[in-house]
């Protein structure tokens, strides 16, 4: 089983108490009404899905029932890094140092 | 006037007990229950009221005579208290500072005591319930086989845990393997 830590409770916790909540930092637009539907289908339906290094939300449902953001790669389920709701999005320098 | 039919609340699990060597599980007396989210200033406010401070830490409980409060979230606590009735634990005045929620009737309970009740509790929870991970006065939301619960550690080998009250069938089925278990 994973263990994910929570930086809400600022504890290592069992998988089975998180749930996946889809890619991380995707922002809505204010102007929905005024988007193609082409636009509309990009923000809405298409992720990215990589192979590697995803930024994902996550919720501590069975737990403090915070959402926050973590840093996971695909291939490995390594969790590199998790921070809290609201904090910025690591920069791609960041994120290769996590790597290493 | 005919009579008014009033329904009466029970506890699937009412009474039920198991105790071996290692183990006593018990269905606990009916408690006055509050779901407290509030922001910091209306958990300090609530906690001169009750006249116990609401734990800040995470995973941490307080407690006074038979008031109990559980750290659940960063602006979430569990309310329990086993004697006092509902109407003198709720705050008298809403205010923007913090939401109560009287869940007496939603939740039930199990205390859990003796040598074996971690065994039995791990049989279905995940988490590291061993003293130095989930230490006395410990509180948390959790998982139990699939129904979500809150554990409180109230001694080194007691335990009482809360689920709700349509799950309780189903934790006191769990609960009773894991007695079984333990006691092997």
């Amino acid at each position: 089983m994973l263990v994910i830590h929570c930086p809400y409770c600022q504890a290592d916790r069992p998988e089975l108490e998180f749930a996946n909540a889809g890619e991380a930092h995707i922002v809505r637009p204010d102007n929905m009404a005024e988007m193609t539907d082409a636009e509309f289908e990009k923000m809405f339906f298409v992720r990215q899905n990589p192979k590697g290094v995803n930024l994902e939300r996550w919720r501590h449902i069975h737990g403090c029932g915070r959402f926050f953001n973590a840093i996971r790669h695909t291939v490995s389920d390594k969790f590199l890094k998790v921070y809290k709701a609201g904090e910025s999005r690591p920069s791609d320098a960041e994120i290769a140092e996590l790597m290493k | 006037m005919a009579k008014a039919n009033v329904a009466t609340r029970d506890n699937p699990t009412s009474g039920n007990r198991l105790a071996n060597a290692s183990v006593s599980i018990e269905s606990a007396p009916p408690a006055s229950r509050i779901s407290f989210r509030a922001t910091p200033k209306g958990a300090k406010d609530f906690g001169k009221t009750l006249d116990l401070d609401l734990p800040v830490k995470p995973g941490q409980s307080t407690s006074k005579s038979t008031l109990s409060a559980l750290w659940i979230g960063p602006d979430e606590w569990l309310i329990i208290d086993t004697k006092n009735p509902i109407d003198k634990l709720m705050p008298r005045r809403e205010n923007a500072n913090f939401c109560a929620t009287d869940i007496s009737h939603r939740n039930v309970a199990f205390i859990v005591s003796g040598n074996g009740a971690e065994n039995t509790l791990c049989a279905s929870c995940p988490r590291d319930l061993s003293l130095s991970a989930f230490p006395v006065g410990s509180a948390s939301r959790t998982i139990f086989g699939k129904a979500e619960v809150v554990l409180l550690r109230t001694g080194k080998t007691s335990f009482r845990l809360e689920c709700w009250r349509s799950f309780s069938p189903y934790v006191w089925d769990l609960l009773v393997d894991g007695a079984h278990d333990a006691h092997i």
